[in-house]
């Protein structure tokens, strides 16, 4: 057992500890907020006794655990309170788990993305469970008057053996929550754990399955209005003048009025965007009648020239100029190709890169495209807000609460301790809904009528809205020498608005002559995190270099990668190599063995291989491609992925199996495009999204077992699959795809009864080259 | 006045004949199990049962579904233990969870007509219902497994 100081904030626990000393605790009820059909007003169990931030017990052993972070379909409602569970030996089946309310000081940082949920609760959660069950077994022992040290736990359990006295934690819970938090905390080993590594079923399967009100769109409050904003048809527009006198005549509609976001020189929270700031809201009754009445307002437009943003957040205070050019896609195509052979920012150089490209007897130089892309979250954008002159309360579907509250309380010109925000379950998020503008919006319309409002984005406003993964371009480059060793390693990277390069990753510190470089656009073009943020680029076009590059050598692309990876244990070129090499040798190994990678059996398929490190994870897939209907089909796809301790294995699994099908489907399909500033997809007849028919029979997925603190699993098995499918297709076809998505450069030709031969790939020989 | 019954329930609603059934749902009657996802019949969310058959409720006018028998997730079964649903559980499908009713009610369809679908029957069924978290291996599995519960309980 170790033993280790406890990293909780101690205020908030002592905090807490009084407050149930003083009585007992309420339980937090947001979904009481929410009108429900045949239960309204059915109240929650009373008498709650706080144990700590995310624990409450009640006297007849009902035990609560909150969980503290947004969910969006990572399954963190169930693996966060897994693991305070485990910690506090209750028995699972029998805890109550609850979305915890916004409350940093209690129950920590409340934010989902990057892949950090089960990683940065990890240790608080596991102390919150082992504090609360040192506290009980404290509280049996003052009242049996023995020691504690002699008192076991079994699920809810305490057992005095010596005296054969049991009681259950609800009997001592009151007790429990005046005792001082422990100093010293002892964590479990984990080979003794019973309920993390195991798998349990999604705690809300049933509402889910059964259509509760679960989602942002599903709030309700008496006499809640629908709004919704009319923003510019292209980005680079903005309003000249409306006429609203028709929608006004038609049913329901209550108000059409004008209002800015931000008002003139507002400093933004880093994360806080927006794509249009004048809002051109419609506001009525239902939201048939505001949809029906929008298309009656008469708005006319105009170019917004270049504007001026002040951005705050983690960087400090800086201007931006947002260009207003009136962007299409072809011309940024354009614009981008000039930027690529222009210089670069240098961000990471090991020992001669450019004499080491001038002697090598070959050079491998390939460039990789790819669009931006939608979120396209299957629950629209909306939030819900009722502010008042003194309070607000805002609830909908937010990843990054903590980051929204400080904007907010400006905005609205309230006290942060006057605002309430209520996490409701997200219909997909994806990092869409890490930027807190919506939110914004939906108050400041609420504000200004004095009434409860569901703001609501259509598809059509979601799509065309902005905050896409950004557009992305690299040239991949590698030297040979004449045995066909790797001396030099070049990438040069860039984007709309921002280069994709992760410097210090595989392979730097592999390879002893590197040198890799970034670039940007500014666009108006808003952009954001889109899962797995540049590493969704990079895996795609790194990965189809290296198995493009190990043909080269005459070498299998596992081989050549797991080489490499030895070379960058025993020998690691540079510094601030960002992986571990082992383990990202062993999810190759371990995908190798599991795909009977040389097996004969498995020839009949095109089979692709990829692996990426990403957000403290290591994953590699194998595809498995043929054909259906004189299309390529992925059929199986073998995963290996170290993320540390898994939590709950099954739903870890979906999240692979997930994150391998929304791979595959952008990789095939996914794409955005613009035409003079609008965006030429708006809904899913014009994007596509993968689809049931699409998605493989069988992806197989395994876990490297060992003992290290979970690192994150939400977005690493994403990246990795656009490399495999790449590479799968040309083993197809026989011709490398450089252009994502890729489904329109596949070459238009019947289905190949017989796999065809490879073409070699046309290498650039150093001496041929003009310049 | 317009006269619906769902779920074996009637209401009278006072709407715009045009209105989508969907919007009366979920806006008139707080069933908001049917959800909103694209609102052109692209993706399945709004399935419900008009009379036993599967509709986007999104493209579907209220006045069509007047005296006629409408059926919403809500209603699937009255305790909520439809063999997709109790297979939908067992199999842990659900990510974000916010196209599973869409998914389930067109799976109910299937299930009804074809009392042992294959694979190949299930792609074609489902396919006009985007699950973006990518859940559809679960789904082929779940509607497998419920096939299976489906047989043992008649």
């Amino acid at each position: 057992m170790t033993e280790q100081k406890t990293s909780i904030n101690r205020r908030s626990f002592l905090k807490s500890s009084a407050l149930a000393g003083g009585g007992l605790m309420l339980s937090f009820t947001w979904l009481s907020a929410f009108k429900l059909p045949g239960e309204a007003g059915k109240p929650d169990v009373p008498n709650w006794i706080e144990v700590n931030g995310y624990i409450k017990i009640t006297a007849d052993n009902v035990i609560k655990i909150l969980n503290p972070n947004p969910e969006f379909g990572q399954n963190v409602m169930t693996s966060l309170p897994m693991i305070v569970a485990e910690e506090l030996d209750a028995d699972w089946q029998k805890v109550v788990v609850e979305m915890g309310p916004h409350d940093s000081v209690k129950l920590g940082p409340q934010f989902t993305g990057g892949s950090n949920s089960v990683r940065m609760y990890w240790k608080p959660l596991r102390e919150a469970g082992a504090a609360a069950r040192t506290m009980l077994m404290q509280a049996a022992a003052d009242t049996w008057k023995v020691p504690a040290e002699e008192l076991t736990t079994n699920a809810g359990l305490i057992v005095h053996p010596k005296s054969m006295k049991s009681g259950t934690y609800g009997e001592f819970a009151a007790k429990a929550a005046v005792i001082p938090v422990p100093k010293e905390i002892k964590l479990k080993d984990p080979v003794k754990f019973k309920v993390v590594r195991s798998s349990q079923k999604n705690v809300e399967g049933l509402k889910i399955v059964s259509g509760k009100p679960l989602f942002g769109l599903d709030y309700k409050q008496e006499g809640m209005l629908i709004a919704m904003i009319v923003h510019p048809p292209a980005f680079g527009m903005k309003l000249k003048s409306f006429d609203a006198s028709e929608a006004l005549t038609m049913a329901g509609i209550k108000d059409v009025f004008l209002q800015k976001l931000y008002p003139d020189g507002f400093e933004q929270g880093g994360f806080d965007t927006r794509s249009f700031n004048d809002m051109l809201v419609i506001v009525g009754k239902s939201t048939w009648q505001v949809m029906q009445a929008r298309k009656k307002l008469k708005a006319q437009w105009e170019p917004a020239g270049d504007i001026k943003d002040i951005i705050g957040g983690r960087g400090g205070k800086k201007e931006v100029i947002v260009p207003g050019e009136l962007e299409s896609t072809d011309a940024q195509h354009k614009k981008m190709q000039e930027f690529a052979s222009k210089p670069a920012q240098q961000l990471r150089r090991d020992g001669d890169p450019e004499t080491a490209f001038k002697n090598a007897a070959q050079i491998i130089e390939r460039t990789y495209n790819a669009p931006f892309l939608a979120h396209n979250c299957l629950e629209p954008i909306n939030f819900f807000a009722h502010v008042t002159a003194e309070k607000a309360l805002v609830a909908g579907p937010l990843q990054a609460p903590g980051w929204s509250e400080p904007t907010l309380a400006k905005l609205l010109n309230l006290p942060a301790d006057k605002i309430e925000i209520q996490m409701t379950r997200m219909g997909g998020g994806f990092g869409r809904r890490a930027y807190g503008h919506y939110l914004y919006e939906a108050a400041i319309i609420s504000q200004k009528l004095n009434a409860p409002v569901k703001l609501m984005y259509t598809r059509e406003d979601d799509m065309t809205y902005g905050i896409y993964r950004p557009m992305y371009t690299a040239i991949y480059r590698a030297a040979l020498d004449a045995n066909k060793n790797l001396v030099a390693f070049h990438v040069k990277g860039g984007g709309i608005p921002e280069h994709p390069i992760h410097a210090n990753r595989f392979p730097a510190g592999a390879v002893d002559n590197y040198l890799a470089e970034g670039w940007q656009i500014p666009s108006n073009i808003t952009i954001g995190a889109f899962r797995a943020p540049r590493s969704n680029f990079n895996a795609a076009a790194e990965q189809s270099f290296l198995d493009e590059l190990a043909e080269a050598m005459g070498k299998d692309p596992i081989e050549l990668r797991l080489e490499l990876l030895q070379r960058a244990k025993e020998k690691p070129v540079g510094k601030n190599n960002e992986y571990d090499a082992d383990r990202y040798a062993g999810i190759l190994k371990l995908v190798k063995e599991k795909s009977g990678w040389n097996k004969a059996e498995n020839k009949k398929y095109s089979r692709g291989i990829a692996a990426y490190f990403c957000h403290n994870s290591y994953a590699a897939h194998v595809v498995d491609l043929t054909m259906k209907n004189g299309q390529p089909y992925v059929e199986r796809v073998f995963s290996a992925v170290d993320c540390g301790i898994v939590v709950n294995p099954d739903a870890a699994t979906n999240m692979v199996q997930g994150a391998v099908v929304d791979g595959i489907g952008n990789a095939f399909y996914g794409k955005l495009t613009h035409k003079d500033g609008a965006a030429e997809q708006t809904n899913f007849h014009n994007y596509r999204i993968i689809r049931m028919n699409e998605a493989p029979k069988k992806v197989e997925v395994h876990f490297v077992q060992n003992n290290i603190d979970p690192t994150g699993l939400g977005e690493p098995p994403f990246p990795p699959v656009f490399g495999a499918v790449a590479n799968a297709l040309y083993r197809a076809y026989g011709k490398r795809l450089y252009e994502q998505p890729y489904g329109p450069q596949i070459p238009q030709q019947t289905m190949p009864d017989v796999k065809r031969k490879p073409v070699k790939s046309k290498l650039i020989l150093n001496k041929r080259r003009a310049q | 006045m317009i006269t619906l019954n769902i779920n074996t329930k009637t209401y009278n609603v006072d709407v715009d004949p045009n209105t989508p059934l969907l919007w009366v749902l979920r806006d008139e009657l707080d069933l908001v199990g049917t959800k909103y996802g694209c609102g052109v019949a692209q993706c399945g969310a709004c399935v419900v049962h008009l009379n036993g058959e599967a509709v986007r409720s999104c493209v579907t006018k209220v006045s069509r579904a007047e005296g006629q028998k409408v059926v919403t997730i809500e209603g699937l079964a009255e305790k909520h233990d439809h063999p997709l649903q109790v297979a939908w559980q067992e199999v842990d499908v659900p990510q974000c969870g916010y196209c599973q009713s869409g998914q389930i009610m067109a799976a109910a369809v299937l299930l009804r007509e074809n009392k042992n679908p294959t694979d190949a029957d299930i792609d074609a069924a489902m396919s006009g219902n985007i699950c973006r978290c990518g859940t559809y291996l679960r789904i082929r599995s779940a509607i497998h497994a419920a096939a299976e519960l489906q047989r043992k309980t008649t």
